[in-house]
Formats: C-alpha cells, sequence, structure tokens
C-alpha cells in the first residue's frame, strides 16, 4: 500500500493512499467541523462543513469525500472557510423550521453545536417556514421533517449497518424530504426492525423516540460504533 | 456622570426574556446606578417611547402592525439596539404560524376552527392591531446593532451583554454561554 504525504494547516501528514482529507486532517490533530458525516457509514458531503481550500484548485473541496494526493497542501480554517461555514449553518436554519426551545434535542443537538462552533448569533437569510409534517405512525419512534436538515445519516445507517433501507431521500430542491419504505408512513414499512439506530444516527431532533419531550432526547452512539467494531474488527464486547 | 438612556421593548414574546432580565436580582442595583430606564414593560411607566436612547433591549418577533410601528420608532430613537431573546433573533414560536401561510388562516383557524362557542373574528379596527402575514425576527425589519440570542437568555448571558455596553465596549457575543439558541 502506497502513502502520500502531505500538509495540513502547514502540518505534515504521511497517510495510506485512498484516505481522505477529513481522515488526514484526524490524523494531523487538526478538527475539521462535520454534520453530516458518521463514524461507521459511507460519506457523501451533503452538509458542506468540512469544506477545505487545497492550493493550485480554485474550488472549495468537501474533507469528507476529497481523497489525499501527493504534496496536496491544504488549508482548513481560512477567514474565506469560516465565511462559508458559517453560511453553510445559516442557511440550513433558514431552510427548516428549527425551533430550538421546543426541540427534543435541545442542548443535545448537533446543529445547535455547529452554530456555536461557527459563531452563528442569527441568520443573514430570510427564513423560508416550509410546508412540513410529523410522522408518529410508529409504535415507537417519531419522524418530524421540520427539524430534518437531509444530513442522509439514517439511510446510511439503516442501509449500511442494519441494513434494513427503510429510508431515502424523495423529490428534489426545497421539495426533498427523507421518505420512509415507498413514501409510505412510517408505521406501515415492514422492513423496518425497529433498531432505533436511525434515532441515534440523527443530529437533531428531527427523529426521537416517542414520549421523549423538550430538550430529552438521548442518543446512544457508542451502540453505531460498537456494531461497526464488532464487525469490522470483531471487537464483540463493548 | 450622565447617566444611560436605557429601555427594553416587548413585542410578539411570552415575556420570559424580561422575566430573566428581572433573575438577574441584585444585580439590577448596580444597573441601576450606570442607566436611566427611560422606557420598559417591568422598569418604566412611561408609554411614549422617549427620544435618544441608547440601549434598547428588544424581546419578540414582529408579528402585528403594532410591533412594526414601535419597532420602527425604537430604531429612529436609539444608537445601541439589541435583539433579546430566540423571538426576536429567529421569531421563534410566535412564527410558528408561519407555517399555516398568512394570517387569515391563522385566524381562522384559531378564533373560527377551534371555537368552542360563538365563533367569530377579531375585529376591531385602530384598537386590536392587524396580524401581519407573517412573523418576522427583528433583524428582518430594522437593523440590529447585537444578536442575544436564548430562549430564554439567562440572567448571566443578559449581563455579560450589558456589562460591556456600560463600559463604552462591545460584548463579545460567542461560545455557548453567549450564543446557543434555546
Amino acid at each position: 500500500m502506497s502513502v502520500r504525504t502531505l500538509t495540513i494547516n502547514n502540518i505534515p501528514v504521511a497517510i495510506e493512499e485512498g484516505a481522505t482529507i477529513l481522515e488526514a486532517a484526524k490524523e494531523a490533530g487538526v478538527t475539521i467541523p462535520t454534520l453530516c458525516h458518521l463514524e461507521g457509514v459511507s460519506d457523501v458531503g451533503a452538509c458542506r462543513l468540512c469544506l477545505v481550500e487545497v492550493e493550485n484548485i480554485n474550488k472549495l473541496l468537501p474533507a469528507c469525500v476529497t481523497q489525499v494526493t501527493e504534496e496536496m497542501v491544504v488549508h482548513t480554517n481560512t477567514p474565506k472557510l469560516q465565511e462559508y461555514r458559517r453560511m453553510a449553518v445559516e442557511l440550513i436554519f433558514a431552510e427548516g423550521n428549527h425551533v430550538c426551545a421546543i426541540c427534543v434535542a435541545n442542548g443535545n443537538c448537533e446543529l445547535q453545536d455547529a452554530a456555536i462552533q461557527v459563531g452563528m448569533d442569527h441568520t443573514r437569510f430570510p427564513y423560508r417556514f416550509p410546508d412540513r409534517h410529523v410522522d408518529v405512525s410508529h409504535s415507537q419512534f417519531g419522524i418530524d421533517h421540520n427539524r430534518c436538515i437531509l444530513c442522509t445519516r439514517c439511510i446510511r445507517v439503516c442501509n449500511e449497518i442494519e441494513g434494513a433501507h427503510v429510508w431515502d431521500v424523495a423529490q428534489r430542491g426545497e421539495n426533498c424530504y427523507i421518505a420512509s419504505g415507498l413514501s409510505q408512513p412510517w408505521g406501515e414499512v415492514e422492513a423496518c426492525t425497529s433498531c432505533g439506530k436511525c434515532v441515534d444516527a440523527c443530529p437533531t431532533g428531527a427523529i426521537f423516540r416517542k414520549g421523549t419531550t423538550s430538550a430529552e432526547k438521548q442518543r446512544d452512539r457508542a451502540k453505531l460504533e460498537f456494531v461497526v467494531n464488532a464487525r469490522e474488527k470483531q471487537e464483540w464486547t463493548r | 456622570m450622565n447617566k444611560i438612556k436605557f429601555a427594553t421593548v416587548w413585542l410578539a414574546g411570552c415575556s420570559g426574556c424580561h422575566m430573566s432580565f428581572l433573575d438577574m436580582d441584585e444585580w439590577l442595583i448596580e444597573l441601576a446606578k450606570y442607566v436611566d430606564v427611560v422606557y420598559s414593560p417591568v422598569g418604566c411607566d412611561l408609554k411614549e417611547y422617549p427620544e435618544d436612547v441608547d440601549v434598547c433591549l428588544v424581546e419578540g418577533g414582529v408579528a402585528n402592525e403594532d410591533n412594526l410601528e414601535l419597532i420602527r420608532l425604537v430604531r429612529k430613537r436609539t444608537k445601541t439596539l439589541i435583539s433579546f431573546g430566540d423571538c426576536a433573533v429567529t421569531a421563534n414560536v410566535p412564527a410558528m404560524r408561519n407555517m399555516l401561510g398568512g394570517s387569515e388562516p391563522v385566524l381562522k383557524r384559531g378564533y373560527l376552527e377551534l371555537a368552542d362557542e360563538t365563533p367569530q373574528l377579531p375585529n376591531e379596527p385602530g384598537i386590536v392591531p392587524e396580524l401581519l402575514d407573517r412573523v418576522l425576527p427583528v433583524h428582518e425589519v430594522i437593523p440590529v446593532d447585537i444578536f442575544m440570542p436564548g430562549c430564554p437568555p439567562d440572567a448571566a448571558r443578559i449581563r455579560a451583554t450589558i456589562e460591556p455596553l456600560l463600559k463604552g465596549e462591545s460584548p463579545k457575543m460567542e461560545g455557548r454561554a453567549m450564543i446557543k439558541f434555546g
């Protein structure tokens, strides 16, 4: 296996061929903000928070899905990137209906954390207030599309870890939403094993356990990690 | 020493931010040494928003004609205007009516469909202010100088925002303690 050497924020890194800039940054001890990235499942570059600048390439590249190349020179926290990251988070807030005060994930929300991380004290974009729905047809869980940021983590954990593929993205553009089954009520989707991995994966309060109210959502992220480690490294104890 | 002319206004919000302001407890006595409260639902009886206000905290989103008129007057007469709490910063809970689309479906839903007895739409022109089609965050209506999120912002955050202003400095609105929503 050949090794690639590159620099990230002037720190030299050597990493195996095929690794992503995000993995290389982790190796170098550089934190790049992420939102749609989830350890153990594939990356899609949906949220644009991990955009980085690479010298001699005049567009910004998502670190989670860009492979390293030899002598690549990467910058992860320039003023330009800070501004774009903040805009990305502001656009996510303006796009959906994110009312933190009444959300199950208040205080335990990766979108809220991202807003703090990028220094967002308000959004400069007008709120859209889209007409979205809540599906509580499942016996144990609910999905509130108002709070969904379309990161597609639920789709990926369900497909890649649980192997049930209950979720998918329906429609396109501003009408996109996470659909269960063949766009049926979640409770009617026979493929759903009620494992709850989507609840643990969801960064916001969009997918939740029924009966949880404001600021009560808990996630067992370690469960996802455990399943992935068990499979990949044959580590069967938790 | 010239005292700072200080005001607070309450638009479409629950008054929780003002309650949180009162949570500053004994520091309010300290604050009173530096400011004259010239307009406030919790600190002053004046009914007309005065001229030349130095600092004003604005709670609530802009939901009706009354809010709109007041916030425009406040902007004209205030040096430093602070969006105070999530309703002012994001329109928050009051704006959840925006998803119904327009003021008419909102009024019909509230006063006709959900009414138990004698359903009728409120109509007192000149007395009951007309609803705007959408509840808006303050900065979508007039320019805002400082944003203080929170539902409500706690007393420590309010103090940390106001205290630097008393010394002519700007507060640092960053980090979880200062800008977490909700």
